[in-house]
């Protein structure tokens, strides 16, 4: 009659949110609880990079895909060495996995990993919920025994929230290791690892470069001490109005004219570099359809976005910055959102969006050739 | 860049009549074409040779041709219009091929007039195989994925042979080059399979091409939709996935949005290849579909087609995700960009962007094997369905079998009681993909298969594979509680499972479980599709229904008026509903009501997002519509449910809708059943004083027996209650009406068969009339060119008529009249009678908006389908005349005399079937319906009409050459002067002994050829039917001598739709086509606008 697999899947589950909105649901994953940031995720493929992104640190993550779990878990596709998100909310979890690469259940290796999850709630509604009064605190709680709902509310009030968070360091490397490039070596490259992605490096190695990921709190010296061709700034979680260190590193950089790119964070960091400010959206972005368009060439690119905070720098003129000027190089043609910068008087640049694409489509694989170009014109 | 300035006309191509592999989804985006051209301030000439059509309508382009789409024909229009521009990618194949006849033949050059929206090479390197295999190579130099199968092309049968053993034996796969819809392709596993395939495959294509390919049977298959435009931007609209793997046409597979067992990494290097093909392909702008097959073993990917052009899975796409495909097509062809054009939907985000679904959406195709007994029902590369119904749920168990119910035919949703026989046996039959493989594969599951053991037999992903696991262990769930509770209903909701479902296997009634669920407060909300997840707000009220927790409807303040459409396309229910509905739609919204529409099929207008005020994508049964009723009604005032637009489908819910105190609008449930209830009728019938042919209704044989004997053969039988003349017969004997009793499944106490005597040789009319309780408007008076006894669906017919007097029409006029008020309609009927011995038979009264309203409303240039969704809501005919909706005087039986005459022609699916030895099936008409479609040829003269209307349906008529004669001998007599005629014209007679001995008394020469029964001369003479494969026959005449001994003329008339000669099968067919030919011959036939029609027909009435 009722097999195990659904039995199993009905241990009940809460999810409350900040301004008292409560989801009934079931476990998924570990039962127990967990606390972050609520946050939407809008791809409908790719649900094991997404968990293992660094990003994710801290955040609850919403995914709008009712059916999650479909291909399992493979050895190949994590983007870090561990699960992220501080908790997962699904609507339909696969009961089978089925794919070639898979190796593992979605719900087994959530369990291993302690990731506490609620399935079976309208995430639709929660989604909508999330869009019109923005990212909230939540808490999930699954177990036989839940306490009454004030109780939970109260404990979800507790959780510090995303602003003012500094957590690049809780995320990335603490010892340096370096990626070898794929073939023949061509450049160095010093990543500043705020919670960098496994596919990022890998798409720098695949351009014959080698990657030296240092630790979040890696200083200027540590940076030069590889002996770099270019200098990588990293994605990672938290608010880029408390990355002070990293931003002065990227200071000495600039100073010293190396070719630099960044990402997400990095775009933050850059940003705050020259002199602007961030500031953190309603609900961010999330997913692998934004429409993001290159104002040089003015071609669209569809890409792949995780990002809660933006830089706040002038989209219709170039400004003049303590390192020279500077433009706005990409924007989101869905909300006018900064998506890049770029230096007129300098090899830097940097991109708010993933063109590391995992996951998400490849359309913006450019900007590591570009990053290239800026190596090779240094050294000509 | 914005708009180009260069371009002021555009010429569009429709795909001309209904057929299988190409049907109303070409409607839905030339439509959606026309109208944003039309909007952009361009002026739009339409060509389409289908009146049931909205893009036909003449509002909808600036000049509308309804001519034949042939090249010389659209050569016609383009020397009259000279547009500056051809638009031939939104008409299916029939407009691309055509477009690229008039590049090869120069006119395009000679009249100056551009191709936009795809270039001549784009178009060959997408559609040519061995150039697409290029592509496909290039593709994989470039950027490392994707490959061809195996293959080799072949021009003759020796090239076929020697191919095979170069893939390395079978099976293999064949395709014909430049087919529609795969035709003519399928898998050859020996070598007689190989010739018969191959052979026909040749024949098939334009090139004599075909390819021999490596088999990839069982692997998984997927489909992405692109659009780019011309700055290189390129997006993915949807993926795709096939449920039925490799194997089975994607057309005739259930397919599922977005893809389910992807990673991200196989999905990118999908879109990956994507991209890099469209762009070598050199599709600049506009819309493409390509189709993957992919290994499941290891996730080789190969890339089985592409589509240079909207395609059925474009309209299927466009409706899955909201993403308007053919409407953003037409902007990029003359000159918009991806980031230029809004989402429609969210309006603050721009088209440049991917649509992300929070929902599944599942289609599952609509199949008439029940009107082709002989053909063969395995499911092949040819795609033989005839419709679809699309989904649309939480999860893909909602979605599916919502989409299972939306099929509306009997078993095709699972049935979770009684014994689900053996396992072994129903794993064999789950083997063979056909219509009922789903349910066999559960039934397998139920008798205690593993999914393993599913898998093997099926190849289906396991991950479907658990989805039907799990809908078997709610079921059993379902089964063994001890009571329903609000966690089991909801349980099962969520699954999709419907009330009927849970009824039958708790063994309770549907409104009682329905009761017990709105008692414990267990109903669906409605979501919308929004294209992106509900990141951003939506504007657009298109719904789908789910058992989750918040709803959107938003609550409204105007009355709402809800229509119900007509579901899955089907023989006998097509388009032409669609398109009242649609019409209904826009007359009510200009008369100030909210409209609702409620559909459930993907290829066609009603489902477009912008037809109505609302849209809420459901099944149409009973469950589903009282759930949107009571949603609606929780929204706003709701003025009524219109019934009588959608065909038998919303008819057949009317009565139930009352019960549960829904406002029927229009014709109430009583006056339905008055006109479908033999009794009832025959009362109004009485009481008006008209004749109907005798008649009687049976339960049994004996009482079958007995009226016949009264009445006297031949007598034409059928069930009661049914569309499309489904199991309808004439029986000439005892001995064939005792087998047919015996073999009806449809027949049962409540369900009795009704035996009418058959009116031989009589002259068929039917009417199309509006009546609001005080006064008839008669539409139409359409006279058919076929007897009696062959379907109004399938027979040709003329309007106005062509051989009634003054007198019959006053006769009819009064009848219908008479009908109209002793039935107690409010809008639309549709009445068939038979003219016999000057005697007018009632045949039968159809209270709903029939098949021809569309032909009717386009033939006499008034909108019936409007005036009647007004008239439902309390207008009247006068009020209407004033109002100018209906003309201020005359109708539809008094038309000038020199208004058009409009033909109306049937298309027939014949060549799509085969039978299990692989022959082809029977083309003689009946009283069954079996026509896919239909097309309307218009001129001012029957011949001209006449011979538009072949050359639009079959292609054109001969002038000259070769005419095969050989008719039953009941039709010798009808057939001396229409034979002297093609004589007179030229034509060479060839004709059986028989007939030419008859011929030659009338002093008509014609040439003695041999019988197939008679094999080759000693001197090696042809035998007809060789004659006809050789290609030496233009013209076939040939009736099937009586109906018991059908297989007289099969082989000729199988070998004429194989080689595409015209084949008349009817005495009243000739002759039309003789005057058909008599108006080819006598000079120039001209085109002219339907717009012009209508001018000069309102001129001529004032």
């Amino acid at each position: 009659m009722t097999t195990s697999t659904r039995g199993a899947a009905r241990t009940p589950a809460v999810l409350v949110l900040e301004d008292g909105r409560i989801f009934r649901g079931r476990a998924y994953g570990a039962v127990g609880e967990t606390f972050g940031e609520a946050v939407f995720s809008t791809g409908m493929t790719g649900y094991q990079e997404t968990l293992t992104d660094p990003s994710y640190h801290r955040q609850v993550v919403v995914m709008t895909a009712p059916h999650v779990g479909n291909t399992g878990v493979n050895d190949d596709d994590p983007e870090s060495r561990r699960i992220w998100v501080a908790g997962y909310v699904v609507r339909d979890p696969a009961r089978v996995p089925s794919n070639w690469r898979s190796r593992r259940p979605l719900d087994e290796e959530l369990a291993a990993q302690g990731v506490v999850g609620i399935s079976g709630i309208d995430t639709r509604a929660l989604t909508r919920h999330l869009r019109e009064r923005g990212a909230m605190r939540v808490g999930i709680f699954s177990g036989a025994t839940v306490p009454d709902d004030a109780a939970l509310l109260a404990r979800v009030r507790e959780v510090p929230p995303m602003q003012g968070a500094d957590l690049a360091a809780e995320v990335a490397t603490t010892e340096p290791y370096v990626v070898p490039a794929a073939g023949e070596k061509r450049f160095t490259v010093a990543a500043v690892d705020l919670g960098i992605k496994g596919m990022t490096a890998q798409r720098m190695a695949q351009r014959g470069i080698e990657v030296h990921v240092l630790p979040a709190n890696a200083t200027v010296d540590d940076v030069y001490a590889v002996e770099p061709d270019g200098v990588f700034f990293s994605n990672g979680p938290g608010d880029p109005a408390t990355a002070d260190h990293p931003v002065s590193v990227m200071r000495a950089v600039l100073e010293r004219g190396t070719p630099l790119f960044g990402i997400c964070f990095g775009n933050q960091i850059l940003g705050r570099a020259l002199g602007f400010g961030t500031y953190k959206l309603k609900y961010g972005h999330r997913g692998i359809n934004q429409p993001v368009q290159d104002r040089t060439t003015g071609k669209v690119e569809v890409t792949s976005h995780n990002h809660g905070f933006a830089v706040d720098a002038p989209l219709d003129q170039v400004s003049d910055t303590p390192f020279g000027r500077a433009e706005v190089s990409h924007v989101c043609l869905n909300d006018n959102v900064v998506e890049g910068l770029r230096l007129l008087d300098k090899p830097a640049f940097s991109v708010q969006y993933h063109p590391e694409a995992a996951a998400g489509p490849h359309d913006a694989a450019y900007l590591f050739d570009r990053f290239v170009s800026l190596m090779e014109g240094q050294r000509a | 860049m914005p708009k180009r300035t260069d371009i002021q006309s555009v010429l569009v191509i429709g795909s001309g009549p209904i057929v299988i592999g190409q049907a109303a989804e070409f409607d839905y985006s030339g439509t959606q074409a026309c109208r944003v051209l039309k909007t952009e301030g361009l002026r739009v000439i339409l060509v389409n040779s289908n009146p049931a059509t909205i893009m036909t309508d003449p509002e909808i382009a600036d000049a509308t041709y309804v001519e034949p789409i042939t090249p010389e024909f659209v050569e016609k229009i383009i020397a009259k219009e000279r547009p500056d521009a051809l638009l031939p990618t939104l008409g299916g194949q029939t407009a691309l091929n055509t477009a690229i006849s008039l590049h090869d033949n120069g006119v395009l050059e000679k009249y100056g007039v551009e191709l936009i929206g795809a270039n001549v090479e784009a178009i060959n390197k997408g559609e040519d195989r061995d150039l697409f295999k290029d592509v496909v190579e290039e593709v994989r130099r470039k950027i490392g994925h994707g490959e061809s199968a195996r293959s080799v092309i072949c021009h003759t049968m020796d090239e076929v042979l020697a191919g095979v053993d170069e893939l390395g034996g079978y099976p293999v796969v064949v395709r014909p080059s430049f087919t529609m819809g795969g035709a003519g392709s399928g898998f050859a596993h020996d070598e007689d399979e190989l010739r018969r395939i191959a052979g026909q495959g040749l024949t098939l294509s334009p090139t004599t091409e075909v390819l021999l390919e490596e088999s990839i049977l069982g692997w998984k298959e997927y489909e992405l939709e692109l659009m780019r435009d011309k700055n290189d931007n390129v997006v993915v609209v949807c993926s795709i996935e096939n449920f039925d793997p490799m194997g089975v046409h994607t057309g005739d597979s259930i397919t599922v949005a977005p893809a389910m067992t992807l990673t991200d990494r196989e999905y990118q290097t999908l879109r990956d290849i994507g991209i890099a093909v469209i762009r070598e392909v050199g599709v600049d702008t506009g819309g493409c579909n390509i189709q993957f097959a992919v290994n499941p073993e290891d996730g080789r990917v190969i890339v089985i087609e592409m589509n240079p052009r909207v395609s059925r899975s474009s309209a299927l796409a466009s409706k899955a995700t909201g993403f308007p495909i053919a409407k953003i097509a037409a902007k990029l062809a003359v000159g918009y960009t991806l980031d230029e054009i809004p989402n429609d939907i969210t309006r603050v985000t721009p088209a440049s962007f991917e649509p992300t679904l929070d929902y599944v959406v599942v289609k599952a195709p609509r199949f008439a094997f029940e009107k082709f007994p002989s053909a063969d029902s395995t499911l092949t590369t040819t795609m033989k369905s005839v419709g679809e119904a699309m989904a649309i749920g939480r999860n893909f168990t909602e979605a599916f079998q919502k989409a299972l119910r939306s099929l509306e035919k009997k078993g095709s949703h699972f049935t979770f009681v009684g014994d689900p026989g053996d396992k072994a046996e129903m794993l064999r039959e789950a083997v063979r993909p056909t219509d009922g493989r789903i349910n066999a594969v559960m039934q397998a599951i139920r008798a205690g298969a593993t999914p393993e053991e599913v898998f093997a037999h099926t190849k289906i992903d396991p991950w479907f594979v658990d989805q039907l696991f799990l809908l078997k262990e709610i079921a059993d769930d379902l089964a063994a509680a001890p009571e329903l509770t609000a966690d089991l209903l909801a349980e099962a909701k969520r699954h999709g499972f419907s009330d009927q479902q849970i009824a039958e296997i708790r063994g309770l009634r549907e409104d009682v479980v329905r009761e017990v669920r709105h008692a414990l407060g267990i109903r669906p909300v409605y979501k919308t599709v929004d294209t992106c997840a509900a990141e951003f707000a939506a504007t657009t009220p298109y719904f789908y229904s789910s058992y989750d927790e918040e709803s959107e409807v938003a609550p409204r303040e105007k009355p709402a008026v809800i229509i119900l459409g007509s579901g899955p396309n089907r023989i006998g229910q097509g388009i032409e509903f669609d398109y009242s509905c649609v019409h209904a739609s826009f007359a009510l919204s200009d008369a100030g009501y909210e409209t609702v529409m409620v559909n459930c099929n993907p290829e066609t207008v009603s489902t477009d997002y912008d037809t109505s005020d609302r849209l809420y994508f459901e099944p149409l049964t009973l469950e589903d519509v009282l759930e949107i009723v009571h949603a609606e009604q929780q929204a706003g005032p709701v003025a009524g449910v219109i019934v009588q637009l959608g065909g038998q489908t919303p008819l057949g819910l009317s009565q139930a809708l009352k019960d549960n105190g829904v406002p029927v609008v229009g014709t109430p449930p009583e006056a339905i059943h008055a006109a479908e209830d033999r009794g009832a009728f025959g009362r109004v019938l009485k009481e008006a004083g008209l004749p109907a042919p005798k008649h009687g209704t049976a339960t049994t044989f004996t009482e079958a027996r007995a009226i016949a004997d009264e009445i006297g053969y031949p007598v034409l039988v059928r069930p009661s209650y049914v569309l499309g003349g489904r199991g309808m017969e004439i029986v000439y004997d005892e001995t064939r009406l005792a087998s047919y009793i015996a073999e009806s499944t449809e027949i049962s106490p409540s369900r009795p068969v009704l035996v009418d005597r058959f009116l031989d040789d009589a002259l068929e009319i039917d009417v199309d009339a509006l009546y609001d309780g005080e006064e008839l408007y008669l539409g139409g008076v359409m006279e058919h060119i076929e007897e009696a006894g062959i379907h109004s669906g399938d027979s040709a017919c003329a309007l106005p008529p062509i051989t009634l007097g003054g007198h019959d029409i006053k006769r009819l006029r009064a009848s219908t009249e008479a009908i109209a008020r002793g039935v107690g309609v409010r809008g639309l009927i549709n009445i068939q009678f038979a003219l016999s011995g000057d005697i007018l038979y009632v045949l039968e009264a159809n209270p709903r908006a029939s098949r021809t309203v569309p032909f009717t409303s386009k033939a006499t240039a008034v909108p019936l389908a409007k005036a009647a969704a007004r008239i439902s809501l309390g207008a009247t005919v006068a009020e209407l005349r004033a109002e100018g909706l209906l003309p201020a005087r005359g109708d539809g039986g008094d038309l000038p005399l020199d208004a058009p005459i409009s033909v109306k022609e049937a298309v027939l699916p014949w060549s799509r079937f085969r039978d299990i030895h692989g022959r082809g099936v029977d083309t003689v008409l009946g009283p069954e319906m079996r026509s896919t479609g239909e097309v309307m040829g218009i001129d001012s003269a029957f011949g001209t009409a006449y011979a538009k209307s072949q050359a639009g349906a079959y292609g054109p008529l001969p002038t000259k050459g070769r005419a095969f004669i050989s008719v039953a001998n009941r039709d010798k007599r009808s057939m001396i002067f229409p034979a002297r005629e093609l004589v007179a014209h030229g034509f060479d007679l060839l004709a059986t002994s028989g007939t030419a001995e008859v011929l030659k008394r009338n002093g008509i020469n014609a040439t003695v050829v041999r019988k197939q029964s008679e094999g080759t001369g000693p001197n090696g003479e042809k035998t007809i039917v060789q004659l006809i494969h050789d290609g030496e026959v233009d013209l076939i005449v040939n009736t099937p001598y009586g109906t018991g001994g059908r297989l007289d003329g099969y082989d000729i008339r199988t070998a004429a739709v194989a080689r595409s000669v015209p084949c008349l099968t009817t005495v009243q067919a000739l002759a039309a086509a003789v005057q058909g030919i008599d108006a080819l011959n006598r000079g120039e036939v001209g085109v002219r606008s339907l717009q012009e029609h209508a001018q000069h027909l309102t001129a001529a009435r004032d």
